[in-house]
């Protein structure tokens, strides 16, 4: 028999992909359950997300931000956004219940990623401490003015962190 | 085929099978997203090297701090949380209407369909808004000695840092054009000169200059050129995608309604709509990270 098909002529998805066996979730009741939790869970870590944003709005404004802890709201953030698209991807898209081959081929690739934000975010901050080093006019004229600092101490680590 | 019944581990690779037990179409929707992520990923990470390449990037939360009706409420995040909740619940009616359809019930994909093209729809008046707020929502900006109004567009935007050379802004006046001097004068009037704009029209330069009150107009440098077109750029490329699912949905939902699917005797095409418009939910995920959070 050969792999050609013509899924227009035939009635039912068996019989439009032979090759394919589908196993979809037949119990309702566990799939309806399934949704609602991912659901409220989705819902719950966007409300932590805002939360944080505020929170980091709350620490900029306030007299003597911290540029660290700013910095590690924001890692907080980035790592509850990855948690989102993987139950978006796994459980909405249904990824999570395919084969494992197919899985590997999406997942993979998008490994490449992980070099591409590195270098990228490395080759973006090079170039600002060069240019800052060598082009003094770009320092003066772009770095938060210094008397900020004479009026409220704490606002340039602020605008520093801003950008991280 | 005949040697099926005597395979009883499933060998996904020795023919007649589909390796990935995936229909085709389904197979390269998924490609298609995986190079679409790639795009994307381009896009945010080009941002991201900019954005680390400056000396100074606009707080999000003094850019995006505006809500339909609230007038100059400072209300940052409220809105695009908005935003953020509409397309995750569009998401789950979309989830329900795939689901419907692998139960053939054709009522259930109609109805879930109708509520995910109403979600997309919402979503993208809601971006149609913020982006007019953003453009026509003119700040008092400090350029070449002198005070303009300028709003977000791709070539300037208002989001510098405040500036506090208080001196300098008072001088900046006398070569601040008759317009901007009369907003300047009524949004930010010193103590008891407060009046109407018709009496400050009829005034000139010298006198509307003596009313302003530059020490609180929170007058702001430019900000980086990059930030505007970053902006409209990712978010109008994720705002098309929205456009195109929602045309998508509604192809879905015409085909579903002239019986195509119930003839043909499955939903798929359901479900590889679904895996599209799911898609433009996980980079919304993405883009809300990069511009709104950090």
């Amino acid at each position: 028999m050969s792999n050609h098909y013509d899924p227009t002529k035939d009635i039912s998805p068996s019989a439009a992909y032979p090759e394919v066996s589908f196993h979809h979730h037949s119990d309702d009741a566990e799939f309806k359950r399934r949704v609602k939790k991912t659901t409220i869970l989705l819902s719950v870590i966007t409300i932590i997300e805002l939360a944080i944003g505020l929170l980091i709005y709350n620490i900029h404004k306030g007299d003597s931000p911290n540029a660290l802890l700013v910095l590690m709201f924001k890692g907080v953030v980035c790592i509850l956004t990855i948690a989102k698209a993987y139950y978006i991807v796994s459980v909405f898209m249904h990824l999570g219940d395919e084969i494992r081959n197919m899985i590997m081929t999406i997942v993979v690739p998008l490994l490449l990623f992980v070099w591409f934000i590195i270098a990228f975010i490395a080759d973006g901050n090079s170039y600002k401490n060069l240019r800052n080093k060598y082009d003094l006019h770009f320092k003066e004229t772009t770095t938060p003015a210094p008397h900020h600092s004479a009026e409220k101490p704490g606002e340039k680590p602020a605008e520093k962190s801003g950008k991280e | 085929m005949a040697t099926t019944g005597t395979v009883h581990q499933t060998k996904w690779w020795s023919g007649g099978k589909s390796p990935f037990n995936l229909e085709y179409g389904k197979l390269m929707m998924w490609y298609f997203l995986m190079s679409d992520a790639f795009t994307f990923g381009a896009f945010l990470i080009s941002y991201g090297s900019i954005r680390f390449s400056q000396n100074f990037w606009p707080d999000p939360n003094v850019v995006f701090n505006a809500f339909p009706g609230a007038g100059h409420a400072n209300l940052p995040l409220a809105f695009v949380s908005v935003m953020t909740f509409i397309l995750i619940v569009s998401s789950v009616t979309m989830v329900l209407a795939v689901h419907a359809g692998h139960k053939g019930d054709k009522k259930g994909v109609i109805k879930w369909m109708w509520w995910t093209i109403l979600g997309g729809l919402a979503f993208l008046g809601c971006q149609a808004w913020e982006w007019h707020h953003l453009i026509t929502g003119e700040h008092a900006v400090l350029v070449d000695g002198k005070i303009e109004m300028i709003g977000q567009t791709m070539t300037g935007n208002p989001w510098g840092n405040i500036v506090e050379d208080n001196t300098a802004l008072t001088a900046a006046l006398n070569t601040t054009s008759h317009e901007t001097l009369v907003h300047l004068a009524h949004e930010f009037p010193k103590e008891g000169t407060a009046t109407s704009i018709e009496a400050l029209e009829k005034m000139s330069n010298a006198q509307l200059s003596g009313m302003v009150d530059v020490a609180h107009a929170h007058i702001r440098e430019k900000g980086p050129v990059a930030f505007g077109g970053y902006f409209y750029g990712i978010t109008g490329f994720h705002g098309f995608h929205v456009f195109s699912g929602v045309i998508i949905n509604i192809v879905m939902l015409i085909m579903t309604q002239k019986n195509v699917f119930a003839n043909r005797g499955h939903y798929l095409m359901i479900e590889k709509a679904g895996l599209y418009w799911h898609f433009v939910d996980l980079v919304w995920v993405f883009v809300f990270l990069c511009f709104y959070l950090i």
